[in-house]
């Protein structure tokens, strides 16, 4: 072989505590070494350069590179040997800066260890050999889990982009928690209004199909291939008949159906239509609740039903689309706040949460947008809403902040004031978040022209007066003194978590999720919408707390990345994964137990069951190498013989 | 059944009636309650303000005893010294503390001590709340309670073990048993202002006025508590309270042993309620009227029945 | 004049890191949110808030903390640690506080201090409280001769005043002892008991 080692300067954050000039004259001491430089920046235009031309000049056929991590630059360098004509495995690094030059200042030792590196990254080489990425068909469709605001920005953008959508969505409308809501900040714009448009859009892109009241069951493949099955939730009602007129829901004598989109703040029938904006706008019957499902006494709904709709024998159906991406953009729920006892734990009627405040202050609400009391239906006169219920709370294991509680507690006590002018709202805060474009000016406006009484401090205890009233005890640390107000109705700003069932879906994807449950990005600052998985990308709070803008604008990023996958009619598959010598293989099958990714099958050959990997599938993770007894299975660019080959120079150092 | 038991000063004093009560209920109940012997003051609440070891070593005497009788359990009526005994307990684990806590004593304190619970949880550890509803000679529906649990039984939660503190309800279970309708009262674990009744007066004013106030505007009968202090607080400064609230409170306060022994139908003396400052003979007289309509009631049907409705 | 804390002056991290290692809790996890005081059944009788305390500890006031009268009054009701949302043991810092202020003679409020070692006497010399016997000692003590007397009849009336003391059965020895060894021992390690 002919190599050529370069050792990097990295300015003076290697050449301070290590001879690079040195290394570089050791090495060409070194077995197949024929040449050996030590460049100033080698990953810059000119050390790159430098590097093509020695290969053509000393006909290299393999280079070794000591600087950085290869978590920097090994792609970096790869590219700069292959433009050189080499195959891009022929490429090895050494780390003499975060393993070297940043550990200590002693010059000799640094040197000394430098050079051992060096030695390990030759031989390495030596024992290397040329690989060939494959190239398998990318299916240019693309799945999106939920259909919120984020979901639903990622499917237009996808849709637009001339790439089919399935959107599944587990509510039977989409639109998510933005439809719940009554305004939206800084601007007080009505929500469904602005939504609305974009759900329209959804039901009728002819790009994207729609299966609502639907949740996926299983996924299986890989990028570029994903088979998913869905399951679509019997609805007893024929939606291709269903038109929405909604006779149904008014002749239904089950009135007593918690109302689920409501935020169960009032009750509805068994058989309902969310909202009258709800795409798609089709009835569903609750089957805990429904008279006929339930006793088989009734059927008022099919009898009404102009179009004959009703299927009271529906059945829960399961359909398979095949995808080549997957956007998961399941939004979140309010964490369980009936842990805080102090607060009444959810048995006090006037002590409720902002969903189900904004519910009341909703028209399309139970109570048509007059805010009302929920335990006597008079109009409160003071209002106190509680921030950080859940969040930042180490006691119940939410450290974290919900991020958008400070600016949607100001909207509350703004359209509580033009809801009922005669009213006062107090606010109990510990912080104020606003950082947004207008955001703290809206927050000042909640203070400054809507006269909210803002109070710094937390509330220790709520708790029901015998008149009707609840009396809060809370502090104004600022004023340091305890205060006690006595409100009407009370709002708690809970705390968020991962939507309900998080953890389950993200095994479904292999992709990994906090302890909170929200679904873990490849890179926290610069990936924010990919994963470690190829192919699943994610948008909005599914991958951690943001408001609105911020959710429609991770929706239309992973749609892009989405968009950028599907450019390419093929996918190159990373060669640096397990091979099998069918020659060794006595097909115990361990390695098919162990690899985490399902990526082994066992094949039959020539009558003998052999193991096979599954190319496409495999990560390179190196599980089955190490496990196999036989040493049949191999991981490319990591086998045994050339990690011994590492491990035998590093004895002889 | 015997069971070890631990007084503490107020049973022999200001709280001779909870004393009495507990002794009375728990043999009707067939629970024996006997007295470790030589038992000492646990230190209450001035021995820890003054010292942790000095007050760890009063109750590790208690504990030593009680390990030497080999009880199983140690049962006490009064929330401090529960209090206080399970804290020792706890420290003791630290074997730098222990040894600190042993050098005050007149030996080695025992390597283990038996757990130490209060009578309620004694109780309700011995039988269900049906086999209490079966010892009930009188019942007490009809009856409006309000259960005050004081700030020490249930915190901190981790030593003392009584269920949630913000909200337990292990006294409502026992009343609703005699068959009291328990109203909900959120101040069930507010502090009554403790020791501070002689020092400040303000202090037990104001947080028992605090207490009977909100008892009193839900309309309770009774406050039923389970704690000395708490009791006297509550029932011999009831004046002082109602100075504090400008207003003029008239609430009994009685031990849950005391409601328990009325519903028992155990004799008025030995449950001590004629040394309750704010008297109960009112509660008494009305819980005899509601008894007697209801015993009426039969009576009165079979004659409407005879005059043919009306 | 605003009469600025002198935060280079003043600040004593050592107090903090003797506040911490005592009550073993890590007072920079408070975020000062106010949570103990909202609840505190005491605050209307403290000079500094008990949020206002954890805040000069965290900022190592010494003086400010330890000769304050808020650590006096405080209840122990541990209402404070239950709702704290960083788990606090704010009532454990508080008593830290109460034992290293009377360690130092810093009693700011010796009505309280007279009232406990009132008690404590008559455990060393009887063995159990005996509660006139407190009375008694503190109203000498503090001068307070009027205190509860409004009480005294109705307390007479109901045999709530028991004016024997009750005794160990075997003498208040074992108990004196206690108290002899810990004055004792306080003495040697240089400690005010």
């Amino acid at each position: 072989m002919r190599i050529g080692v370069f050792i990097c300067h990295c300015g003076s954050n290697i050449a301070g505590t290590v001879d690079c000039a040195k290394v570089a004259a050791i090495a060409r001491t070194y077995p197949d070494v024929v040449y050996a430089d030590d460049p100033m920046y080698t990953c810059a235009e000119p050390g790159q350069a430098a590097i093509e031309a020695a290969i053509h000049e000393h006909k290299l056929d393999g280079v070794v590179v000591a600087s950085c991590s290869p978590r920097m630059h090994e792609p970096t360098f790869r590219r700069t040997v292959e433009r050189a004509g080499l195959n891009r495995y022929m490429l090895e690094m050494a780390n003499i800066r975060e393993h070297v030059s940043w550990i200590g200042k002693d010059m000799e030792a640094n040197t000394n260890k430098a050079a051992e590196l060096v030695q390990l990254a030759v031989e390495k080489l030596r024992n290397n050999k040329p690989l060939m990425a494959k190239s398998f068909d990318v299916n240019k469709r693309v799945l999106v889990i939920g259909g919120g605001v984020a979901g639903i920005q990622a499917a237009l953008d996808c849709a637009d982009g001339g790439v089919p959508v399935v959107l599944v969505e587990r509510e039977a409308t989409i639109g998510g928690k933005m439809a719940k809501l009554d305004k939206t900040f800084p601007t007080v714009d009505c929500s469904a209004c602005i939504l609305g448009p974009k759900m329209v859009d959804v039901a009728q892109h002819s790009n994207i199909t729609l299966y609502a009241y639907s949740e996926v069951e299983d996924i299986s493949g890989y990028v570029g291939n994903f088979t998913v099955k869905i399951r679509k939730r019997s609805t007893y009602v024929d939606w291709s008949l269903c038109t929405g007129c909604g006779a149904c829901t008014e002749k239904c004598p089950a009135k007593k159906t918690p109302d689920a989109f409501n935020e169960l703040t009032g009750t509805t029938t068994a058989i309902t239509i969310a909202f009258p904006q709800a795409i798609p706008k089709k009835a569903v019957i609750n089957p805990q609740f429904c008279r006929q499902l339930l006793k088989g006494k009734c059927g008022v709904c099919a009898k009404v039903c102009p179009t004959g709709a009703i299927k009271y024998d529906m059945e829960d159906e399961i359909i398979t689309e095949e995808v080549g991406s997957i956007v998961a953009a399941t939004g979140y729920d309010l964490m369980d706040w009936t842990v805080y006892k102090e607060y009444g734990g959810g048995t006090y009627p006037d002590v409720i949460t902002s969903l189900q405040y904004e519910r009341l202050l909703s028209a399309s609400g139970p109570t048509g947008g007059h805010v009302k009391r929920p335990s006597d239906g008079r109009e409160p006169k003071n209002i106190v809403f509680v921030q950080c219920v859940g969040s930042r709370d180490k006691s119940v294991g939410r450290p974290y902040c919900s991020g958008f509680c400070c600016m949607y507690t100001a909207k509350q006590a703004i359209l509580t004031k033009d809801h009922i002018p005669d009213s006062k709202s107090f606010v109990f805060y510990m912080d104020i978040r606003a950082p947004g474009k207008m955001y703290d000016e809206f927050t000042r406006r909640a203070m400054e022209e809507y006269g909210t009484e803002y109070i710094r401090g937390r509330v220790s205890q709520i708790y029901p007066d015998a008149n009707g009233q609840m009396t809060v005890m809370g502090v104004d640390t600022l004023l340091g003194q305890p205060v006690e107000i006595k409100a009407d109705l009370v709002v708690l700003a809970v705390g968020v978590e991962a939507s309900k069932g998080s953890p389950q879906l993200a095994e479904k994807l292999r992709i990994s999720y906090d302890s909170y449950g929200f679904f873990m990005e490849s890179h926290v600052k610069l990936k924010p919408v990919e994963t470690n998985t190829a192919g699943v990308y994610l948008a909005g709070v599914c991958q951690g707390v943001k408001d609105i803008p911020a959710s429609v604008a991770q929706g239309s990023a992973a749609a892009a990345k989405v968009l950028a996958l599907f450019s390419k009619d093929k996918l190159e598959s990373d060669p640096q994964i397990a091979q099998v010598d069918i020659r060794r293989c006595v097909n115990c099958g361990k390695c098919i137990r162990c690899c985490p990714f399902g990526a082994i099958k066992e094949v039959e050959i020539r009558g003998e069951g052999k193991a096979q990997v599954i190319e496409t599938v495999c990560q390179g993770c190196g599980l089955c190498t190490s496990t196999c007894p036989q040493g049949a299975i191999q991981l490319s660019h990591a086998t045994d013989n050339q990690i011994l080959a590492e491990v035998n120079a590093l004895c002889q150092c | 059944m015997n069971f070890a038991y631990y007084p503490g000063c107020s049973a022999r004093g200001s709280s001779k009636d909870y004393e009495m009560s507990t002794q009375a209920v728990c043999k009707a109940l067939d629970m024996r309650l006997v007295d470790i012997p030589d038992w000492n003051c646990c230190g209450s609440t001035p021995a820890h303000a003054v010292d942790t070891e000095l007050s760890a070593a009063l109750c590790v005497r208690n504990l030593d005893i009680a390990a030497q009788q080999k009880a199983e359990v140690l049962l006490t009526p009064c929330p401090s010294c529960l209090s206080n005994l399970r804290m020792a307990a706890k420290r003791m684990e630290n074997p730098a503390f222990r040894s600190r806590v042993d050098e005050l004593l007149d030996g080695p304190s025992a390597k283990e001590f038996p757990p130490v619970t209060s009578v309620m949880q004694g109780i309700a550890a011995q039988m269900d709340m049906g086999a209490i509803t079966a010892r009930v000679r009188q019942s007490l529906k009809g009856l409006k309670l309000v259960a005050y649990y004081g700030c020490l039984m249930s915190r901190p939660a981790e030593v003392m073990n009584f269920g949630d503190p913000e909200n337990p309800t292990l006294m409502e279970e026992m009343m609703s048993a005699c068959g009291a309708e328990m109203l909900d009262f959120p101040l069930k674990t507010a502090c009554c202002g403790a020791s501070f009744g002689i020092p400040e007066r303000p202090m037990t004013a104001k947080n028992s006025g605090r207490i009977l106030e909100l008892a009193t505007r839900l309309g309770a009968d009774a406050i039923v508590v389970a704690c000395p202090l708490c009791q006297m607080n509550l029932d011999l400064r009831q004046d002082q309270a109602s100075a504090a609230m400008d207003t003029k409170f008239r609430m009994p306060v009685l031990y849950f042993t005391q409601m328990m022994g009325i519903a028992f139908d155990l004799p008025e003396k030995e449950l001590g309620l004629n040394k309750l400052c704010v008297s109960a003979d009112g509660l008494i007289r009305k819980l005899g009227e509601l008894r007697r309509e209801e015993a009426a009631k039969p009576a009165e049907q079979k004659a409407k029945a005879a005059e043919g409705g009306r | 004049m605003n009469e600025a804390i002198n935060l280079n002056r003043l600040r004593d991290p050592a107090f903090t890191e003797e506040v911490e290692a005592h009550s073993g809790q890590k007072v920079s996890t408070c975020y000062q949110c106010g949570n103990c005081t909202a609840g505190c059944p005491a605050g209307f009788v403290y000079d500094m808030q008990v949020n206002q305390i954890m805040r000069a500890v965290q900022l190592g006031l010494k003086d400010a903390v330890l000769d304050s009268r808020s650590i006096w009054m405080c209840l122990s009701c541990s209402t404070c640690s239950q709702r704290c949302p960083n788990n606090i043991d704010v009532a454990g810092v508080m008593e830290t506080l109460r034992h290293m202020a009377r360690k130092e003679g810093r009693v700011a409020v010796p009505k309280v201090e007279k009232f406990w070692f009132s008690f404590l006497d008559t455990v060393r010399t009887f063995g159990r409280t005996h509660e006139i016997g407190t009375m008694a000692l503190y109203m000498m003590r503090s001068l307070r001769v009027f205190t509860d007397v409004d009480l005294a009849p109705e307390a007479l009336k109901k045999g709530k005043l028991g004016l024997k003391p009750h005794i160990l059965p075997g003498g208040a020895g074992p108990v004196t002892r206690i108290f002899t060894r810990y004055k004792e021992r306080a003495k040697r390690e240089g400690v005010r008991p």
